[in-house]
């Protein structure tokens, strides 16, 4: 039994190929990475594309590298790849906490993190930190490469910024300029495979710096900046901690759905901010629970 | 338009015709007859369809059948030429199933899960079978299974 809709497959070997299969058929062609969001949506039929571009052929694509200060990470890496590499753990600690929580381990061995902004859920585990970092997405179409700074990316619900017949070439990470302490905190129905009904991302720099981003809580996953310029520059403590949980209602705009509750999401975000912040700062300072230990 | 593809299939080499919609685990099913990977929610949710994919747990339902090409899969069935592997032994020991529907995806998440880290804490047992759901047993008797092969290991 096959899925019921037909398309055509092409596995090109060379980007050139992958840009000028994709400028032809536009939005009617859909990439393949790891698939494990598209299979399910061409088999529910919320896609039905006359062209799989199959980009497993290309090796340049499976790039992850460190270098110049600046992680680099290509369409093909997975979640899985991510996790394992050393380098990732040590500089970008808070990105490894919230890859960790991305569905189940034979998921994360085929989805990628570039498949994961691609589909752009509000819930995506990748969003808090990717924006917490300040990444940015690589594209390339037959025009020619550009960056999209991550704050441009998610314009909407299952919506990212690329133009039609533009490929994602990579996510590039700059390393934070100071020292940091992370924390991801994933609200989810149980452990174990589950979607975030609240996701917080929270990154402490030396000098009492902060950047927070929230997901699953608004149409996209976004930075809080509210929030971020009432901490700016301040000490934590637990005055200050209420100030910004008193803050989350302008920031986030959840609904209810088949997941949570609006209203329990919206309880829910102060607790994990207030949570989390105080876990950052620990982890900043050396202390805390250890990277992977959920605070709620 | 149909396309030959070539791959190894518990230690053996099988070519099979594919449409590109055709699902792997449809076509290992139906066409190459290996049936331990089964048919369950189709999306990614159950892990009963569990396939090692070049030594990686992966899932069967999520891959197009044209992108198993040039790649080494293994199943239970493939997992050892001389009997029960120690964990399918252990399983048995255990009671680690009962209606034995979860249980080819089970092994193959903790085979995964031995090979990398023979000796993991009850924490990263249960993480490495999070998304292979078993509606029989209530998951600890296999856990106590992986972690007394674990035990037993060096």
């Amino acid at each position: 039994m096959a899925i019921a809709h037909e398309f055509e497959y092409f596995k090109p070997e060379s980007l050139e190929e992958a840009v000028k299969l994709k400028a032809r058929y536009g939005d009617r062609a859909r990439l393949l990475a790891g698939g494990t969001d598209l299979i399910v949506k061409i088999n529910d039929e919320l896609e039905s594309p006359e062209a799989v571009i199959d980009l497993k052929g290309i090796k340049e694509m499976k790039r992850l590298e460190f270098k110049d200060g600046r992680l680099f990470i290509g369409p093909l890496v997975t979640f899985s790849e991510l996790i394992d590499s050393p380098e990732v753990r040590e500089k970008f600690p808070l990105f490894i906490e919230a890859a960790e929580t991305v569905a189940s381990g034979s998921i994360r061995n085929r989805a990628t993190l570039v498949g994961n902004i691609c589909s752009a859920v509000p819930s995506l585990d990748s969003g808090t930190p990717l924006l917490t970092y300040e990444a940015e997405v690589i594209a390339r179409g037959e025009d020619g490469e550009r960056t999209i700074p991550i704050a441009e990316w998610f314009v909407g619900p299952k919506k990212n910024a690329l133009k039609e017949g533009e490929i994602v070439v990579g996510v590039s990470i700059p390393e934070p300029p100071k020292k940091h302490g992370g924390c991801y905190v994933k609200l989810g129905r149980y452990r174990g495979e589950d979607l975030a009904q609240v996701g917080v991302g929270i990154l402490a720099l030396e000098g009492n710096e902060y950047r927070v981003a929230f997901c699953a809580v608004g149409p996209i996953a976004s930075r809080a900046d509210k929030i971020e310029k009432l901490l700016q520059g301040k000490k934590l403590d637990n005055g200050l901690i209420e100030e910004a949980i008193k803050l989350v209602p302008e920031e986030i705009a959840p609904i209810d759905d088949i997941r949570a509750t609006g209203e329990y999401r919206m309880h829910m975000a102060g607790v994990m901010l207030g949570r989390g912040l105080r876990a950052a700062v620990a982890r900043l300072n050396g202390q805390g629970p250890e990277y992977g230990i959920s605070v709620i | 338009m149909k396309k030959m593809i070539t791959f190894t299939i518990n230690g053996e080499l099988r070519s099979v015709e594919v449409e590109p919609n055709d699902i792997l685990l449809h076509i290992l099913r139906d066409k190459l007859g290996v049936t331990s990977p089964k048919i369950g929610c189709e999306r990614g949710d159950c892990g009963t369809c569990t396939i090692l994919l070049n030594g990686k747990s992966v899932r069967s339902c999520l891959m197009l059948a044209v992108e198993a090409d040039g790649q080494e899969i293994i199943t239970v069935e493939g997992l050892s030429d001389d009997g029960l592997t120690p964990l399918q032994d252990a399983f048995i020991k255990h009671n680690s199933f009962q209606c034995g529907f979860c249980a080819p995806g089970m092994i193959l998440a903790a085979t995964e899960l031995l090979e990398k880290n023979p000796h993991p804490t009850k924490g990263e047992v249960k993480e490495a079978i999070a998304g292979n759901l078993c509606r029989c047993t209530g998951y600890e008797p296999i856990i106590e299974a992986v972690l007394d092969v674990s035990s037993q290991s060096n």
